[in-house]
């Protein structure tokens, strides 16, 4: 009896190996196909973090940045994903001893695995996306999240029925809690009534913990959530697009990328755009043309490097919408002080 | 030495080299039907874990803390425990790695190291003799248990470090001190920076000592008979009760010097982690295809080492995708367990073999 | 009759298993309306043939003919189909069913999508009293007696429709009354035209019962017999392959001293129901004191309260005047208890360890096994080796798994562990439950020295010969109680029997 029992669990821990290996393969299989597509002979790797380069969100909009480069002719791109963080260093370390023109980390993850990997290699180029790495051949780019979160705070300030406002968060770290802050700045700025709920599911790559989230919120009588989770936030969508197909009126605000291209306008109410992709973009040229130099870049509301996205008119009526760009306006002339903090 | 030539002629020994054989077939045939080349794709992923010095301390890496989980699950296999909370133990050997190695201050190398590493696994037996007692106090089945301790193990961890150890600003706890260190600095210069360490000598001390408390000493004797037969222990006056706790707590300490050697020789931090690094359950696979052996553990994890560190080798050289690695090992894991179909395939080579015999 | 066509013949069936020939050209012959015994001892292949008439394993040679015509029976259904039945050893019976539900099961008779209840009873009525199975259909299988679980499985068979009926070991659970009334049962089913093949090692049912004998061993026919035409003697000759005394040799007891004295012992079981109740026993040295009693009347648990794998709650055991109540298992050893436990299996033996290993099962911790925590496998295997050879133990080597010796090595393995212990009191729980002649006479001839030499001996056998042959005394169990004790030889089966079903019976009054 012990014995068939054992036996089982072994097949289901077979099993499971299996079809986690299926689950995740990835459709866009490998990283960078053919090489010496173009003349150049730059070649730019990418490390991502555990999500890979099909978490919809900065992983994939840094990895269509390097494909548009790849495409452009400007250099042959690839990329590693890491089963866990102790995969960080040896991926790095795969790009750079292999003589990479530029090796990206995509996450403040990364950030302690670039530090080593620069300070073993102080001729390499690297860069970081979300994180400040202190070292001459790192460039490091991050972001004013708290800005492009404040406009999308107008939007559901004002476009909220219920007065209840909803935020779910990847991990509990400083750069997602800057999501939080401008969201609920943006949302006071325009509604101080609304009532504000935040919750964190302690992971990016956790889709039924966003959806159990999403649904305790929207249980509660919150009518717009806010995700800034990565992967985990596809679970916020999958719940309201259910509920919506029932009849209840609720909204997702996507995150980093236009998320209403990949999750429909029925529950898209608007984007907060994260340009990882034109940072990736900007920072890969320099090394196509000569011009890298290592330090830190912040991009803000001012650069185009954070914003709304350019769909969001679909259900954002025109008057919300003419209010967002007054506050982008003044948020750019500093008239508005955006915290960066959760108080 | 003929002790040693009979494992590796052994039934059980030709059983898990054709299964692991059979298993890398099986991913060959997905990748040709993917469209991708196995040859290629192979040597890509042996190149890299045996191409450069570098590389092969990083996969040397890879495989210790398997080696500890692995040894866990076979420890407490062999006196009849299916302890699958090795990745709990892992944790709980982490932090407590971690604190003793960040909150203990001015004691030199050779007593500090030592200390957090010992710390990890008292920690990670205590951890795993929790499902012990309330197996032999209250009859709660270890498996069941032992799922349940891996969640707290997870968030335990996770709140010591958030409250105790954390590095402002960051998702990761403050650098352990110097001390407490058990890199190989040298060693790890010599190999361009591979993280290597002193954890990997524990491991395989740690596979001899298996070795001989299971088969050497009483209280080996003592846990084996509890393993295979409880009754006839109650019967020949062991306490079966007291053994169980004592097997889990050897187990876990197994898990938990894995958990400290990650802290204390690889990242020198603990990070908050979001959801289980594996490790534990990876330790099961090896143990199998290990047989739950000692010595088999060791080259189960050095196998399951260089696959899953040479699959980054395989998509970067080859570009197939590292998830084809995680079905080759499934596979192998599925036909070790499945012997029936291993040995079917084998009964040709078989029949051949008695007939020469009688010849 | 020869010349009739028989109902079952096997020709030439042979059967290998990796290493083994478990049959080897077996040709047996069933004739319409007679009982047919297979005799042999353990592992001599009677299962593996029936299992291959039963369609539970194909045969590697040979053929079977069903009333003349050849067949191949590739499952139990074919079987069934051919009107083959089988009355299992263990009954493969589901306790909280009913008796009508359990003999229905798996060839339901429907009415639309729900089961005739009525039909069946009413089947089942009849067919009960067209055989004298005498069974109530709506009791539940586990509120019934081994005796009338056994008519259960009976009637499954012939509700499938069977003519041919294979007994696998029916008596093995039976107590003497149940037995004598199997033998009627298996009469009436003759009378009504059925055949049967009945599987047994006991001589004494088939010189009462049987047509034929068909003598197996190794894996081979040794003879077929008329049982007219032979004697107890020869028959146990042709099974074992030489001489065997039946009579247990032994001088007259010279009992001394109490050695253990149980007094007003009681134990409950987890339901708080007393499993033993104010149970007195004496065993005293150099005598034999056998137990009888039907299975399942606290012999377990008399023997597990008095090596301390049961808790007492009342009374109070001594051995040689010292208190061992509730002393731990390995207390109760070192104060001179040697067991030879029931379950060779489960208790007895961890099979995956070696002969060496088991040898040292109790006495590991102890010098010169154990010096400074290791073991010292050394003078383990002197031990064994040295064991081996006085008990002629026949193992491959000390280092063979105990998992792979025969029954009858196995609890010789066993009884030299325990007799050299040098025990004061050796406790035998059913030592040749399952043994073949040779063993038994062995194991039994190891009592008997052991008495010899002075020791307290408490015999606990469910074999009714084994108790009157071996033991110089006999204590009655019935309920968790002693009923009573006799004499064997002022005493026989008749009495021993009522006593055992709960009778008290008055000294004499079975004497006829």
């Amino acid at each position: 009896m012990k014995k068939v029992y054992s036996l089982s669990l072994i097949m289901v821990l077979a099993l499971s190996v299996i079809l986690a290996a299926c689950g995740n393969k990835s459709d866009n299989a490998s990283g960078g196909a053919s090489e010496g597509k173009g003349s150049s002979d730059v070649k730019v790797g990418m490390v991502t973090d555990v999500g890979g380069v099909n978490d919809k969100s900065f992983n994939q909009s840094a990895w269509e940045a390097l494909e548009k480069v790849q495409s452009a002719g400007g250099a042959s791109v690839k990329y590693l994903q890491s089963k866990s963080d102790q995969d960080y260093i040896p991926n790095l370390n795969q790009f750079v001893k292999d003589g990479y023109s530029l090796t990206w980390g995509i996450g403040f993850n990364l950030a302690d695995a670039i530090k080593t990997v620069a300070g073993q290699n102080p001729d390499a180029k690297l860069a970081i996306i979300d994180s400040v790495v202190d070292a001459p051949n790192v460039k490091s780019v991050t972001f004013s999240e708290n800005e492009g979160s404040f406009l999308v705070g107008v939007v559901a300030g004002k476009m909220t029925k219920m007065n209840k406002i909803g935020f779910v968060g990847g991990e509990k770290s400083p750069l997602i809690q800057r999501f939080e802050a401008g969201f609920q700045a943006g949302i006071k700025a325009v509604n101080p009534k609304a009532e504000f709920i935040a919750n964190y599911a302690g992971a990016f790559d956790k889709p039924d913990v966003g959806k159990a989230a999403a649904a305790t919120m929207y249980n509660e009588g919150v009518d717009i959530i806010f995700h800034a989770a990565g992967a985990t936030g596809t679970g916020v969508f999958n719940e309201a697009a259910s509920r919506k197909k029932s009849g209840q009126q609720v909204w997702v605000i996507g995150v980093d990328k236009d998320q209403s291209l990949e999750f429909g306008d029925e529950v898209t109410l608007t984007s907060m755009i994260k340009r990882v992709d034109t940072a990736v973009e900007k920072v890969s040229q320099e090394v196509i043309d000569g011009t890298f130099k290592g330090g830190t870049e912040t991009l803000g509301l001012k650069d185009d490097g954070v914003g709304i996205a350019d769909t969001s008119s679909k259900n954002v009526p025109a008057d919300v919408l003419k209010l967002v760009d007054e506050y982008k306006a003044k948020i750019i002339a500093g008239e508005v002080k955006v915290p960066d903090t959760v108080k | 030495m003929s002790k040693l030539m009979k494992i590796f002629t052994g039934d059980s020994f030709i059983l898990s080299i054709v299964a692991i054989i059979m298993g890398l077939i099986l991913g060959a045939l997905v990748m040709l039907i993917g469209g991708y080349d196995p040859f290629e794709a192979y040597s890509a992923l042996l190149t890299r874990v045996y191409g450069d010095s570098y590389n092969f301390g990083e996969a040397i890496r890879e495989m210790t803390p398997l080696i500890m989980t692995g040894l866990a699950f076979a420890f407490a296999a062999r006196t009849g425990l299916f302890n699958i909370g090795g990745e709990g133990q892992f944790l709980i050997g982490m932090t407590a790695a971690s604190i003793v190695g960040i909150h203990v201050h001015g004691l030199p190398v050779y007593i500090h190291a030592p200390l957090a590493v010992i710390a990890g696994a008292v920690f990670g037996g205590l951890w795993a003799a929790i499902a012990g007692y309330l197996k032999a106090a209250r009859g709660v089945n270890e498996v069941i248990s032992c799922i349940m301790l891996n969640w707290i193990g997870l968030y335990l961890s996770n709140m010591i470090i958030n409250n105790y150890a954390l590095l402002d600003g960051e998702n990761r706890s403050v650098d352990i001190q110097p001390t407490a260190s058990i890199a190989i600095g040298w060693l790890s210069e010599m190999m361009g920076n591979a993280r290597v360490h002193w954890g990997t000598v524990i491991a395989l001390l740690a596979a001899v000592f298996f070795y001989i408390f299971m088969w050497k000493t009483k209280q080996g004797y003592e846990l084996r008979a509890v393993g295979f037969n409880q009754d006839a222990s109650k019967y020949a006056g062991m306490n079966v009760n007291r053994n169980v706790v004592k097997a889990m707590f050897i187990s876990g300490a197994f898990a938990g010097l894995g958990g400290a050697f990650t802290v204390l020789g690889v990242f020198g931090y603990q990070s908050v982690m979001a959801s289980s690094p594996g490790t534990g359950f990876d330790g099961i696979a090896v143990a199998l295809i290990g047989m739950n052996n000692p010595f088999g553990i060791i080259l189960g994890s050095i196998l399951f080492g260089t696959l899953t560190y040479g699959s980054a080798g395989m998509s970067f050289s080859a570009d197939v995708p590292p998830e084809i690695v995680r079905i080759v090992i499934g596979a192998i894991i599925f036909f070790i367990a499945a012997q029936g179909i291993v040995r079917w395939v084998l009964k040709p080579f078989y029949a051949k073999r008695k007939k020469e015999k009688v010849l | 009759m020869d010349t009739a066509t028989p109902v079952v013949e096997l020709k030439q069936i042979t059967k290998r298993f990796p290493g083994i020939v478990a049959n080897d050209s077996i040709s047996l012959k069933l004739q319409k309306g007679e009982i047919h015994a297979l005799l042999g001892e353990n592992g001599a292949g009677k299962s593996t043939l029936m299992n291959i008439v039963f369609g539970l394993y194909q045969p590697d040679e040979g053929s079977i003919e069903i009333d003349g015509k050849p067949v191949i029976i590739d499952g139990p259904n074919r079987a069934i189909e051919l009107g083959i039945g089988m009355v299992h050893q263990h009954f493969k019976l589901v306790q909280p069913f009913t008796v009508t539900e359990n003999i229905i099961l798996g060839s339901e008779p429907r009415k639309g999508a729900r089961i005739n209840y009525r039909k069946a009873t009413e089947e089942i009525r009849k067919l009960s009293e067209q055989y004298g199975l005498r069974v109530d259909p709506n009791a539940k299988i586990h509120d019934i007696s081994v005796g009338m679980q056994q008519r259960v499985e009976i009637l499954k068979t012939l509700y499938r429709g069977a003519d041919i009926l294979i007994f696998d070991e029916p008596t093995a659970v039976l107590t003497p009354q149940e037995i004598s009334e199997l033998m009627e049962i298996m009469q009436r089913l003759i009378q009504e035209g059925k055949s049967i093949i009945l599987i047994t090692h006991k001589l004494k049912e088939i010189m009462q019962i049987a047509d034929t004998v068909t003598i197996i061993r190794r894996g081979k026919v040794i003879d077929t017999v008329k049982k007219t035409e032979t004697t107890p003697q020869e028959l146990a000759e042709k099974m074992v392959g030489r001489n065997v005394s039946f009579k247990v040799d032994k001088k007259a007891a010279e009992p001394g001293e109490v050695v253990m004295h149980m007094e007003n012992i009681l134990s409950k079981n987890k339901d708080g129901m007393a499993v033993l109740n104010s149970l007195n026993l004496q065993v005293r040295a150099g005598e034999i004191l056998g137990i009888a009693g039907v299975d399942g009347n606290g012999q377990t648990e008399l023997i597990e309260a008095l090596t301390g794998l049961r808790h007492v709650d009342g009374g109070k055991i001594t051995l040689h005047g010292k208190d061992i109540t509730n002393l731990t298992p390995r207390k109760v050893t070192e104060s001179g208890v040697a067991h030879i436990p029931e379950d060779r299996h489960k208790h007895g033996l961890v099979l995956d360890f070696s002969v060496s290993e088991n040898m040292v099962l109790e006495t590991y911790y102890k010098a010169p096994y154990n010096k400074n925590g290791f073991l010292q496998y050394d003078e383990v295997d002197k031990k064994a080796t040295r064991l081996v050879e006085a008990f002629d133990v026949r193992t491959p080597s000390i280092h063979t798994m105990a998992r792979s010796l025969s029954g009858g090595n196995q609890q010789k393995a066993i009884i030299a562990r325990e007799i050299d212990k040098n025990p004061e009191l050796l406790v035998a729980a059913q030592p040749t439950r399952g043994l073949d002649v040779g063993a038994i006479e062995f194991v039994q001839k190891q009592l008997i020295a052991q008495r010899d030499q002075g020791k307290a001996v408490l015999l606990i056998s469910f074999e009714l010969d084994e108790i009157m042959n071996v033991s110089d005394r006999i204590a009655v169990i019935y309920e968790g109680q002693i009923v009573g004790e006799v004499l064997p030889e002022q005493t026989n089966d008749q009495e021993l029997g009522l006593m055992m079903a709960g009778s008290t019976v008055k000294r004499g009054a079975a004497h006829e």
